[in-house]
């Protein structure tokens, strides 16, 4: 019976053919569904695999697999396309909690035989699950809007004392494993507050890259905790996605033109200063007069932010361009790589409103056909569209590749308000000469352009 | 400071099987397009919840009456599985949008 634990093989193949699939866009699904099965299969080896000192107490386990599964389906059910970027950190969190449990449990089963090896493994395990976990609670929070960004100029010295700290306990615990009995319980609650300190003070659009950073982690904290059982598929997996987390990490810096340090030492936003108050007056234009411009324009480009996701006007906007497409003219959309809340985000929104993915149009082409474009749609988009990243070289997001939407003829921006985008920084395109401001809930705005463009016939 | 080696020693094919996966997992990702980002996250967050069977290990093992590792040790299951379907499900959701012509 012990080639049961062959299935182990098969189940780690699974989990690398899976993941490759899943970067391709055509067999991405694929990618999902095989990952998934190689999962189940691994699982289900672990418990029915013959092992030494088995005790059964098969209730638990399925007692336990049964509830955490009603709960993943529910949530993964019940949550908005708006809120993925949440409910996946919040996963990832409950990922870096399970590594803690194992740990915290293995740290109280050490005795005199316990290599050093074992006991640091177990504990960097502790350590990293811990941050995983408290880290991506916060990050949660601060997408879903229930915590606010805090930093002060000594955040960044108070996270590298804590973690030298974090760090330096674990060293005297490996060395003393008899110490203090309490020390494991130590080591556990500053890995927490460790977690917490460092994702507080990042701020609003570097959101994406921390919430790949930890997923990172707790890929790592599996590996870990493969090492202490000396499980294969749980190690293999674990730098799996560990490494390929990494890799997601710095692409997504590279997007944003910024380095990993920088997003994680420098805060982006939550200090932002404001730019010279003499900004110009806004100009408002009316809905009439926009849909007259678009109907008898040769080009629109329609710029999508997180603000037509809250709005629900994805469909309304396709509604929009269907108007507009029948009356000849072009419609597309420019989709800046960091748009929405995650990299990608956006796509996922605008393909749940059946946006043709041909329509779609990412950033370097978008920029190329701008200038002959005659009207730009910015709906709930303002980051991504900051001129300041091009031209002031104090702004936060100076050298973020950004939609250079004022080579077009026309600018049009739906906002609900005056209010600053996520990140937090003013945006001088507001107040610049080319762009007109249409106030409103971008919802109801699209659906009064679409029937003003009805009307005209 | 020999103990350190030992266990390094005691794990060499560990180690070899640690470096092969670390570049393979750079090499699956390297050229991912920015529309599978947040899929892939969702998608690779899902394995990372593999941690899940450790738990499983630790509750076949413990003893009927040790309820400190039962009960930690089910709670843990119960996050893990959260992880891996969950996970597993919100990014079928979310490629099922892409499918759509």
């Amino acid at each position: 019976m012990q080639y049961i634990e062959l299935l182990y093989i098969v189940s780690t193949v699974l989990l690398i053919v899976g993941l490759r699939k899943l970067s391709s866009p055509s067999t991405a699904r694929n990618g999902n569904v095989i990952a998934a099965l190689g999962m189940g299969s691994a699982i289900l080896v672990s418990i029915f695999s013959p092992m030494a000192n088995d005790q059964g107490n098969l209730l638990y386990i399925f007692g336990a697999i049964a509830v955490g599964s009603v709960i993943g389906m529910v949530y993964s059910k019940k949550v908005e396309m708006t809120g993925i970027p949440e409910l996946v950190s919040v996963f990832n969190g409950f990922g870096g909690a399970c590594a803690v449990s194992i740990a915290i449990l293995e740290a109280y089963k050490f005795d005199a035989s316990s290599t050093i090896g074992l006991m640091g493994t177990t504990y960097m395990a502790l350590f990293i699950g811990g941050v995983a976990f408290t880290g991506s609670l916060i990050a949660y929070g601060k997408l879903a809007g229930k915590v606010k960004d805090w930093k002060s100029g000594i955040s960044s010295y108070f996270n590298l004392v804590w973690l030298a700290l974090c760090l330096g306990l674990i060293v005297y615990q490996v060395a003393n494993p008899s110490a203090y009995e309490y020390l494991p319980i130590i080591i556990l609650v500053v890995s927490l507050i460790y977690g917490l300190s460092f994702v507080w003070p990042i701020g609003g659009a570097d959101m994406p890259v921390v919430i790949s950073l930890l997923n990172a982690l707790t890929g790592i904290a599996a590996a870990l905790a493969g090492m202490v059982y000396g499980n294969m598929v749980m190690l293999l997996g674990g730098v799996l996605v560990g490494s390929s987390g990494a890799i997601l990490t710095i692409l997504m810096c590279q997007a944003m033109n910024r380095s990993l340090i920088n997003v994680v030492v420098g805060g982006f936003g939550a200090s932002a200063t404001s730019v010279a108050a003499d900004q110009g007056d806004i100009k408002e234009t009316t809905a009439n007069d926009t849909a007259i411009m678009m109907r008898y324009a040769q080009n629109v480009m329609v710029i999508p932010g997180y603000g037509m996701a809250v709005a629900q006007a994805q469909k309304a906007c396709k509604e929009l361009d269907k108007s507009l497409t029948s009356r000849g003219v072009n419609v597309n959309y420019a989709i800046h790589p960091v748009a929405g809340r995650m990299p990608g985000h956006m796509n996922v929104l605008l393909a749940e409103a059946d946006v043709p993915y041909n329509k779609l149009i990412d950033l370097d082409d978008a920029n190329s056909m701008l200038s002959d474009t005659d009207v730009c749609l910015v709906v709930g988009a303002n980051d991504v569209v900051n001129p300041s990243a091009l031209d002031d070289p104090g702004s936060p997001i100076y050298g973020m590749p950004v939609l250079e939407i004022l080579n077009a003829k026309n600018v049009i921006v739906l906002k609900r308000g005056m209010s600053k985008g996520y990140s937090g920084i003013e945006n001088p395109l507001f107040f610049h000469d080319k762009t007109k401001m249409l106030f409103g809930d971008a919802k109801d705005t699209i659906e009064t352009l679409n029937n003003e463009v009805k009307v005209m016939d | 400071m020999f103990e350190i080696l030992d266990y390094l020693k005691d794990h060499v094919l560990m180690i070899n099987l640690l470096i092969i996966t670390i570049y393979l997992g750079f090499e699956i990702i390297s050229k991912v397009p920015t529309v599978l980002h947040t899929p892939l996250m969702s998608g690779s967050n899902a394995i990372s919840g593999i941690v899940i069977i450790g738990a499983i290990i630790l509750v076949r093992q413990a003893d009927s009456s040790d309820y400190l590792t039962l009960v930690l040790g089910a709670v843990g299951i119960v996050l893990g599985t959260i992880n891996v379907v969950g996970g597993h499900a919100v990014t079928n959701r979310m490629l099922e949008m892409f499918k759509k012509k």
